[in-house]
């Protein structure tokens, strides 16, 4: 671990030598607001760019991906028989993207990465992708990290951790991965370690202090699965849900997928895509038999599942950060802060 | 990196129409690359993936038993898209199995143990695996005694029929074959539903006694309560579920009761486990 | 537009005290500024969580066609601004649900803000958001705005000439008065003057950034069919991925079955996470709808829809 200073009169040029041996990846505006996307040659990321809409968990692991092909064509010898689509293996580098969605990348970890089943398309992209962040000096209202095991100055999960200090960035190189970053980019003026650090803390401090809004989560390992099922508070819950996506689709921890296949010609592809736990088309038996038919079903899931089921499964925290975006997006303000203090405070009567 | 989501080739090396109605045919598959059916090895209980390339997966249950080599075989009931597709293939065609996925009824655990065999339906070929298996003469002197209620609409819906009356025949296993009606005169076995053959001629549970349960959901509704009379307990009743899956190896996310996946922790639970989960199957 | 708030809360009391309804679909405060979050009240104690303002965007018609509630034969009041009231009535012309199981709580509407619009005011996120009756005063950390309301109002709202509900029960204020445009579909105008490959390019753009989540098709009250078509799975209508065809598709697609029932009351866009205006598609129907048929969704309980009913002098001008 080492600290470098990044002159921000350097930084364009950096980044533009960062492209020559990585695919670059950063928060671009447009007139939906600012999303993380694949920089265009000629394209800056914009670092001091607000909260993205949609986290950057399609880095690794896109919205619609190819996963397998065949060719139908019976005259071939290989008809109908399944292979690997060819991959890009250029490494990848994030840059700007705020802790909690690397550490976002930890828990999703989880799921891809087990001693069971490596997902060879996450695993592999996750391996060639150095996660830059920049420390939040400005949380805004949604943000309540801090109380989600992370926060505006998280290190987990990211490769370097910036500092923006106006004039320049003081960036902590925490992994091999994060040295090799700065090296591609030519960024290579150290810093004293103990005055960065010192530095880092008080931003950390002074940006803590701006989060206002906390979830308990205290309580929630030693509640049953049954009784939380159970609780009286779903049906509120659920009321205002029209079962739309959004929350699913704009979480940097929601993993679930869909797989589908497609031809065209005499070419099957087999992909995947996001699904989401609000759908009904989710758990819909072909049979007609749905087990989670109603809204309800579905909302509770999603919250069973971050706040419970993780938690009980893996024993590493609840599987939120506490980026706030389901908040934020939500076209009905249901808030994952209200339901998790609803969960950890219920008290099933005897 | 093992590819998890890569099928075996296969090819149809027979098509069997198993029920009268012909809504389920049996497929019998080779494998293409030699080796593949050794990284195939599988248990009784556990399912696989059949992968056509361009129309999808479906999860079924194995009904072929680890004691037979040289194939695999699946019955699988014509209902969506991949199944109405795959019933509409011939024999020599090309497609894809990937598996064994999921857990297996527990084997080590029955060892010394009666086994009690009660599935109706359609839901009876991981229990035929199960049957072949433990009635190999490798196997049977491992386990007590055996007992299979099997019951279906009619004579003509039973699934493996040659096979039952064949078991029928035999000293080492009881079998307790019924149908819900049947106005065929010759009809020698039971008629009346599954949970009231349970209740008359399960043997009663001791401690050492194990039912294997597999069936349509009224039919578990009512057989649980017809067990619990025999006085088994809820870790003696083992169960395999089905849910909607896609991945089938615990990523996708959809197939969860409570914290467990029915693809990758299950497809089989003991009744005592899914008393402790939301009854979303 | 504040001012109604106390009289809809007495109006919810005195109805449920006198049983005349279970319960009462209004709005509440949300969470976060700018936000409000639709509510089922039935109770007395509750009802002072019934708010109404110029963040209550959504529209509430689509809480009595799929909500669970319905199908009981409970009776429900709603709380309807002119939009919500007009989709009341499209449920009931297209028979949803029976006009005696809706009580239509009407709201004079002064319209309601565009939240987007608001946000790009600010380089960092909005913290406060208060209304004082055509004043908005809007807060971030780095800076304070006031600003006028009409100023900063939704599109669909500047052009909406029914701000009052056509159809209700009981009114919680005086109506308010009502425009009439000379050109009430320029925005769709300027589209219909673009060259095709313009055009097509056009909404191309419009959805590039669609993920999918339906939150359009979920907000509005005319999607309330059991199995969207891109639900279906036997046939499977349209494709799952991202590919720009099927996204095309599902937005051509559902506008067309908005065709003439549209009231063009922006929940929709007011839904979607990814700021695309969905309202581009179906207010060129209703413009097709107005000029062809005279048609305007929702303004009537006797009337049949113009694609509900043939008639010989129908418009047939693209039969060529």
């Amino acid at each position: 671990m080492n600290f470098i200073t990044i002159d921000k009169n350097d930084w364009a040029a950096g980044i533009d030598q960062l492209k020559k041996t990585y695919l670059v990846f950063g928060p671009v505006q447009d007139e939906n607001g600012c999303q993380i996307k694949p920089l265009a040659p000629d394209v800056q990321p914009e670092m001091g760019a607000p909260a993205t809409v949609m986290s950057p968990k399609s880095v690794l692991f896109p919205q619609t991906e190819k996963i397998l092909t065949a060719t139908l064509d019976e005259s071939s010898k290989d008809h109908h028989i399944m292979k690997p689509v060819d991959k890009n293996d250029t490494p990848r580098a994030v840059l700007g993207i705020r802790p909690y969605d690397a550490k976002a990348v930890q828990l999703v970890k989880l799921n891809f990465d087990n001693p069971d089943y490596k997902d060879p398309y996450w695993c592999d992209a996750y391996d060639i992708t150095t996660f830059v962040g920049v420390g939040v000096n400005r949380p805004g209202p949604c943000d309540f990290s801090t109380s989600a095991g992370c926060g505006p100055f998280s290190e987990q999960g990211l490769d370097v951790l910036m500092a923006d200090l106006d004039d320049r960035y003081l960036a902590k190189v925490l992994t091999p991965k994060g040295e090799a970053w700065a090296a591609a980019c030519g960024f290579d003026t150290p810093a004293d370690t103990a005055e960065s650090q010192t530095l880092f803390d008080i931003l950390q401090k002074e940006a803590e202090k701006q989060i206002n809004t906390a979830i308990s989560t205290d309580n929630l390992a030693q509640k049953t699965i049954l009784d939380l099922y159970e609780a009286p508070f779903w049906d509120d819950v659920a009321f205002s849900c029209i079962n739309c996506g959004t929350c699913t689709f704009v979480c940097p921890t929601c993993w679930c997928f869909d797989i589908q296949d497609e031809t065209k010609h005499q070419t099957a592809v087999r992909f995947r895509n996001w699904d989401s736990c609000m759908s009904p088309l989710f758990t819909h038996h072909a049979s007609g038999h749905n087990p989670r038919e109603s809204k309800i079903h579905r909302v509770r899931q999603r919250f069973m599942h971050k706040l419970k089921y993780f938690l009980d499964k893996y024993d590493q925290g609840i599987m939120c950060v506490g980026c706030g975006r389901c908040v934020a997006s939500c076209p009905v303000n249901i808030d994952i802060r209200e339901v998790c203090n609803l969960m950890n405070d219920y008290q099933k009567d005897k | 990196m093992e590819n998890p989501y890569m099928p075996y080739p296969v090819r149809i090396d027979n098509i069997e129409v198993a029920t009268e109605d012909k809504s389920l045919k049996t497929f019998t598959f080779v494998f293409l690359n030699p080796g593949d059916e050794e990284k195939f090895a599988y248990k009784a209980g556990q399912f696989a993936e059949l992968s056509i390339p361009g129309v999808g997966e479906i999860p079924i249950g194995i009904a072929s038993s680890p004691v037979e080599k040289g194939f695999v075989k699946f019955t699988v009931f014509r209902t969506g898209v991949v199944t109405t597709h795959l019933h509409n293939m011939k024999k020599g065609d090309i497609m894809g199995i990937r598996g064994p996925l999921g857990n297996w009824y527990p084997w080590e655990k029955l060892e010394n143990k009666n086994v009690v065999i009660i599935g109706g339906g359609f839901a009876f070929t991981t229990l035929r695996s199960s049957i072949v298996y433990m009635l190999d003469p490798a196997n049977r002197s491992k386990f007590k005694n055996i007992d299979v209620v099997y019951g279906a609409r009619s004579p003509g819906m039973l699934l493996y029929r040659e096979e039952l009356f064949e078991w029928e025949k035999r000293e080492d296993i009881n079998m307790h074959i019924t149908v819900d009606g049947t106005d065929d005169p010759e009809w020698k076995y039971h008629k009346g539903f599954v949970p009231q053959v349970v209740e008359q001629n399960a043997p009663a549970a001791d401690k050492d006694t194990y039912a294997i349960v597999c069936g349509p959901p009224i039919m578990i509704k009512f057989t649980q309560p017809a067990l619990t009379k025999l006085g088994y307990q809820d870790n003696q009743i083992i169960m395999s579920l089905e849910n909607r899956m896609k991945c089938g190896i615990g990523m996708c996310g959809r197939c969860n009761i409570g914290k467990e996946l029915v693809c990758k922790d299950g497809p089989v639970f003991t009744l005592e486990e899914i008393n402790q989960t939301p009854k979303e199957y | 537009m504040d001012t109604c708030i106390e009289k809809i809360r007495a109006i919810g009391a005195d109805l449920l005290a006198k049983g005349e309804v279970e319960i009462i679909i209004g709005f509440s405060d949300g969470s976060i500024p700018m936000a409000a979050r639709p509510v089922a009240v039935s109770s007395r104690d509750d009802m002072e969580k019934l708010v109404f303002n110029s963040t209550c965007g959504l529209n509430l018609a689509n809480y009595v066609s799929k909500n669970s509630l319905s199908g009981k034969g409970a009776k429900i009041a709603v709380v309807a601004k002119g939009c919500d009231a007009r989709n009341l009535v499209t449920h009931m012309v297209e028979n949803q649900i029976s006009r005696d199981q809706i009580y239509i709580i009407g709201v004079p509407c002064t319209g309601m803000v565009d939240k987007r619009k608001i946000a790009s005011m600010f380089e960092d996120e909005i913290t406060k958001f208060a209304e004082e009756g055509d004043t908005l005063i809007i807060e971030s950390a780095l800076k304070k705005l006031t600003v006028k309301k009409t100023d900063v109002l939704r599109h669909n709202c500047q052009v909406c000439t029914h701000p009052n509900p056509p159809v209700f029960d009981v009114m919680a204020a005086e109506p308010v008065a009502e425009q009439t445009l000379d050109q009430p579909f320029a925005d769709v105008d300027n589209i219909a003057a673009m060259d095709p490959e313009a055009r097509w390019a056009y909404f191309q753009e419009l959805t590039q950034n669609c993920i999918r989540c339906y939150a359009c098709r979920n907000a509005c009250p005319l999607c309330y069919c059991p199995t969207c078509f891109v639900d279906e799975s036997s046939p499977q209508w349209v494709g799952k991925g991202q590919n720009q065809t099927d996204v095309t598709t599902f937005h051509f697609l559902r506008a067309f079955h908005c065709a003439g029932r549209c009231t063009d009351c922006g929940a929709c866009v007011e839904a979607c996470p990814m700021g695309i205006n969905v309202r581009e598609f179906t207010r060129k129907l209703n413009k097709d709808a107005l000029e062809l048929f005279g048609w305007e969704a929702g303004l009537d309980l006797e009337k049949r829809p113009p694609l509900d009913v043939y008639s010989p002098d129908d418009p047939n001008d693209f039969i060529k």
